[in-house]
């Protein structure tokens, strides 16, 4: 088989869609860490566009961005399957996954702000995690069905990172009262044994968001 | 039509989200209804369809609503397997041209939508971002066009030729409504050849709305913002 490997940096929860992917296919691969502070020629060779990780290289050819990434390995490697067969339930999952990524971006926006802002990018974040609530989750214990995929897998920044950001700069979002839905979905996602062996350590998680924070508000 | 295969596209007709599906389905030879939506005022209907984002394009086949353009097209693509194939077979490929797609769509529109609905020094930058951009797109589409030539027919057409028609196949009219040159021959040479080539497909030289009409409506969105940004 040809060699994989995945550029990427700890703790970014996109690399972590592309390690649960690899992982849950049994597909070995080199993990390359990168500097981001000081960008490494393989990672300007593999995504001059961008210039961002992760980036797949399979065979000495690169795949950029998670969900491209998380695609390619479905068809390379069809085996413990991420998407339904179904063409329409097929496009209901795609639409869940552009939902993930165009969404979630409003958890770090509370995350690198403060005052008003923070305050904005907080309604933003709840508006995002009612609709998965009411719309996404249905009574299956993952989105869609009764094992993880490719939406849950999208998904998967708000089994961790998300506790991260709100014990880092104390803006709660998730009330599992108000989320009970959306609260069992973490629970089980965090169970399923190719996630939970595949966390960042939450310690280590919240001293490097926690310095970040403290960083970007230094730089203001 | 029978209720069976029955495909129901809502949409709007100025919408390049709309109007990359609509051609789709006609490159396709898929027979489908067309429901003109009022954005303006949005029917309980469109809103059942598609109660997320309350938007079109809204793709419905056999009774079943499909919501997001590129997840339209996709879905087209897998469920009507006749040429033409907006996707290639190989993955590495379909990466590639997922890639230029998202590329289109997150960058280079967001960066259109900056030079319409702003002016200034916000317009300006947007002008410059939108050119680098381009130049970056220049570089990346050699991977499609091998030979600097591009041929699109009716057989070949793809998810990338269609998402980026929708946008700039109207450029001059884009061009004329906001004063600024986008499209440069001389700078883009290899975008400009593929835009050329698109826009003579007479589906696409069809599905572009009436120069007047357009031009009025990007007016009335530039006019709308500027309006909203400076009160």
């Amino acid at each position: 088989m040809a060699e994989v490997k995945l550029l990427a940096t700890w703790p970014s929860p996109f690399y972590y869609r592309v390690v649960w992917a690899l992982k849950s296919k049994g597909i070995a691969y080199e993990f390359i860490e990168e500097d981001l502070a000081n960008k490494s020629p393989l990672l300007l060779q593999y995504n001059p566009v961008h210039k961002k990780i992760p980036v797949l290289i399979h065979g000495g050819k690169p795949i950029c961005e998670s969900m491209i990434i998380l695609e390619y390995i479905e068809e390379i490697w069809p085996k413990n399957s991420l998407l339904p067969n179904d063409p329409y339930e097929k496009a209901v999952a795609r639409f869940w996954i552009k939902f993930a990524d165009d969404k979630s971006p409003e958890i770090w926006r509370v995350f690198r702000s403060v005052g008003e802002e923070q305050e904005k990018a907080a309604k933003d974040s709840l508006e995002m995690l009612k609709t998965i609530e009411e719309h996404a989750l249905g009574e299956k214990k993952f989105f869609g069905g009764d094992k993880i995929g490719m939406v849950g897998i999208a998904f998967g920044q708000l089994a961790q990172w998300l506790q991260v950001i709100e014990d880092v700069t104390g803006v709660k979002l998730l009330e599992a009262s108000e989320f009970p839905r959306l609260q069992r979905w973490i629970n089980n996602f965090k169970q399923v044994p190719v996630i939970n062996e595949n966390l960042p350590d939450y310690d280590q998680m919240f001293a490097f968001f926690k310095g970040r924070r403290q960083m970007l508000l230094a730089s203001k | 039509m029978g209720e069976e295969n029955k495909v129901i596209l809502h949409g709007m007709w100025a919408s390049p989200f709309s109007k990359r599906v609509e051609l789709a389905l006609k490159f396709k030879g898929i027979p489908f209804e067309y429901v003109e939506e009022n954005l303006k005022n949005k029917r309980p209907e469109l809103l059942q369809l598609n109660p997320v984002h309350k938007e079109i394009p809204v793709l419905v086949h056999n009774g079943k609503p499909i919501a997001e353009s590129l997840v339209i097209l996709e879905y087209i693509d897998e469920t009507w397997m006749n040429s033409p194939r907006l996707l290639p077979q190989d993955p590495y490929k379909r990466a590639r041209v997922r890639f230029w797609t998202s590329f289109v769509q997150q960058q280079l529109i967001e960066t259109l939508l900056t030079v319409f609905e702003t002016d200034g020094e916000t317009q300006e930058k947007g002008v410059r971002d939108m050119l680098e951009k381009l130049q970056v797109l220049e570089e990346g589409i050699k991977e499609f066009f091998p030979d600097g030539n591009p041929c699109i027919d009716s057989n070949n057409i793809g998810l990338l030729d269609l998402v980026f028609s929708s946008v700039f196949s109207h450029y001059e009219i884009q061009e004329e409504v906001l004063g600024i040159k986008i499209i440069n021959i001389e700078k883009i040479p290899l975008v400009c050849s593929w835009l050329t080539a698109l826009n003579q497909l007479t589906l696409v030289k069809e599905s572009i709305p009436p120069h007047d009409k357009l031009a009025a409506i990007f007016k009335f969105v530039r006019e709308d913002a500027l309006k909203s940004s400076s009160a």
